[in-house]
């Protein structure tokens, strides 16, 4: 070969270069799509129904949570929601089965971060829609407005960062299974009711009875959405615990991850390409 | 591994074999319902014990049937896919490690996939590649504005890739699977579904890559065109299986060991009469088309000259295309 040798870059810098471009990349694709992220941003209107009903009912005074902090909280769900959501395995499964996986596997570089980049890039589209929502919701509720402390603000951030890699990294160890059986995206619907009811989307942990409470404090759902909620709305929250959870499962998930990766890769068949 | 001096050969394929399990089901309810409660299995072989060493460089055709292999035999040289047993060594690395290193030396283009984003310029999807392979902002401006010259692409580039022909989009593939500069281009069927003009542009072009980075090429296509253009060297696989490795002069002797004697006579001979020097293929008028092996042709050629009214005559191999279309479609080799 007769090429010129590039004299290769610093890891960070070229880590960097590859960051901005795929963000960049998926931004302008992303923008292509707005419209129907807005309808997918419309669609996530469960906290607001759950919010409905709780409000009106008995139970809710029981929560010894009153109508405004009942408020604060499913907003905040709405917003923690919306940047938490990933989809990595719709589009793994139709990229596996229809041959895109296979230019990508032939970079040097894991697929896993152009979707990583995707979902980002969503999430910027997706801020001023969730912008406009949060404001509608406090002109029609007004009395339910507040403004977080700096130091909250900062934490759910982080909190909210964390439980979208979190749901990122369930849906990556799932997709691995797309190695074993075509149709992985059914497992979806499987945990698309957990994902419901245990991670405070349908009512906050507190509406649960003790022990199932305690139960449902040993898996991850909760730290999806739950947790940045409380951070975001206000709440009574075990601050430090939420963050040691975060980072264990994240790890934990991590490891999995790349365990099935390196196995499941092995299964590949190149099917369509 | 280390990567592999220049002398040795760039691709070694060792007993390359690929088996796949694949679920056999019956048709109908009752083939449903059986499938359903005790599924059965069966061993499919798509490549059995293949072997070929490509030196740096060479150009080779890889033919085949489909179903014969190929795809399968690029998908574990470029390390999609692990071979069932048997070895692969390209660029002095396993291919299907997938390290780093080794697919920055290689590409696989895929005639009917697409790797740049369908609803972006190339140059968005470019600029990722760049820096995926860590290629400076500088150089792949200069690399990008070199391939798109040799491939006649300009402001496509910068057009939404769904908006571009067939043909462009195709061209535009090559720039981003090239823009690295491999050193080994797995190519299958980079010119299908291109009308003429376009398969003869994207021809001269892997031609002239090929010159400009003395790269290694192993191509398949079923337009023989591409193979009689550009490889020197052909490989055959059957039913998984290399039938031949060499020249393609040596393969169409090898599936043709006849000659076709085209002849035109100045008065119509009898049958019989022509049947004394070889096989009739056809005989209109008098335009006569005769089949002689090889070995006797010099002499038949030379009695046909002698005895008959001979007006014109014309000796030629059949058609690749022929030999190796009748071939797949007998489904047996000789």
């Amino acid at each position: 070969m007769r090429s010129p040798q590039q004299r290769p870059l610093h890891p960070l810098h070229h880590g960097w270069r590859v960051a901005t471009a795929l963000l960049a990349s998926q931004y302008a694709l992303m923008i292509e799509y707005r419209a129907e992220i807005l309808l997918w941003a419309l669609s996530g209107i469960v906290p607001f129904i759950m919010l409905a009903v709780w409000i009106e009912s008995p139970a809710g005074a029981a929560l010894g949570m009153g109508p405004t902090q009942l408020a604060r909280y499913f907003l905040a769900a709405f917003v923690v929601r919306q940047f938490t959501i990933a989809w990595v395995m719709t589009v793994f499964e139709e990229d596996a089965l229809q041959g895109r996986l296979s230019p990508m596997l032939l970079q040097p570089l894991h697929p896993f971060w152009r979707y990583l980049a995707s979902h980002l890039a969503e999430q910027a589209i997706r801020l001023p829609f969730v912008a406009l929502i949060a404001s509608l919701f406090f002109l029609v509720l007004p009395w339910a407005f507040w403004v977080p402390t700096p130091q909250r603000a900062l934490l759910t951030l982080a909190a909210t960062f964390l439980a979208f890699l979190l749901n990122f990294l369930i849906q990556c160890t799932m997709a691995c299974l797309c190695f074993w059986s075509d149709r992985v995206n059914a497992l979806e619907r499987l945990i698309y009711i957990p994902m419901l009811f245990l991670s405070g989307t349908a009512a906050p942990l507190e509406a649960f009875p003790p022990a199932l409470r305690r139960l449902v404090e040993w898996t991850p759902f909760p730290l999806l959405v739950n947790f940045p909620a409380q951070l975001l709305s206000g709440g009574e929250v075990q601050i430090a615990a939420g963050f040691i959870a975060l980072a264990f499962w994240i790890t934990g998930l991590f490891l999995l991850m790349r365990l099935l990766w390196r196995i499941g890769v092995k299964r590949y068949g190149a099917m369509g390409a | 591994m280390a990567p592999s001096s220049s002398t040795s050969p760039i691709i070694r394929a060792d007993g390359l074999s690929k088996t796949y399990r694949v679920a056999a089901k019956d048709p109908g309810l009752g083939g449903t319902l059986r499938h359903f409660v005790q599924r059965r299995y069966k061993d499919v072989a798509a490549v059995r014990d293949v072997s070929f060493q490509i030196q740096p460089g060479e150009m080779v055709g890889f033919l085949g049937p489909n179903g014969a292999g190929k795809t399968t035999t690029l998908k574990m040289l470029t390390g999609l896919i692990h071979p069932s047993a048997g070895k692969a060594l390209v660029a002095g690395y396993t291919p299907h490690r997938r390290q780093a290193n080794f697919l920055r030396r290689i590409t696989l283009v895929m005639g009917q996939k697409q790797q740049l984003l369908w609803d972006l310029p190339a140059l968005d999807s470019l600029r990722v590649n760049a820096a995926v392979y860590g290629i400076d902002e500088a150089e792949s401006r200069q690399r990008i504005h070199d391939l798109a010259e040799m491939l006649d692409l300009g402001d496509e580039l910068r057009r939404p890739l769904r908006k571009l022909s067939l043909g462009q989009r195709m061209k535009a593939e090559l720039l981003a699977a090239l823009l690295h500069r491999p050193e080994v281009l797995f190519l299958d069927e980079p010119t299908l579904g291109l009308d003429v003009n376009a398969q003869a542009r994207v021809r001269s072009f892997l031609a002239d890559y090929n010159q400009r980075f003395g790269a290694t090429v192993l191509l398949t296509s079923h337009y023989m065109a591409d193979i009689t253009a550009l490889c020197p060297r052909v490989l055959l696989i059957h039913e998984g299986r290399l039938f031949h490795d060499g020249s393609l002069e040596a393969l169409t002797q090898r599936l043709a060991p006849c000659r076709e004697v085209r002849l035109e006579l100045a008065e119509p001979w009898p049958l019989e009469g022509l049947r004394a020097y070889g096989e009739v293929e056809s005989c209109e008028g008098m335009v006569v088309r005769l089949l002689i092996r090889r070995d006797g042709l010099t002499a038949a050629v030379s009695r046909l000259l002698a005895d008959l009214p001979v007006r014109d005559l014309e000796v030629r191999d059949p058609p690749i295309e022929e030999l190796i279309g009748r071939l797949f479609v007998q489904g047996a080799l000789p």
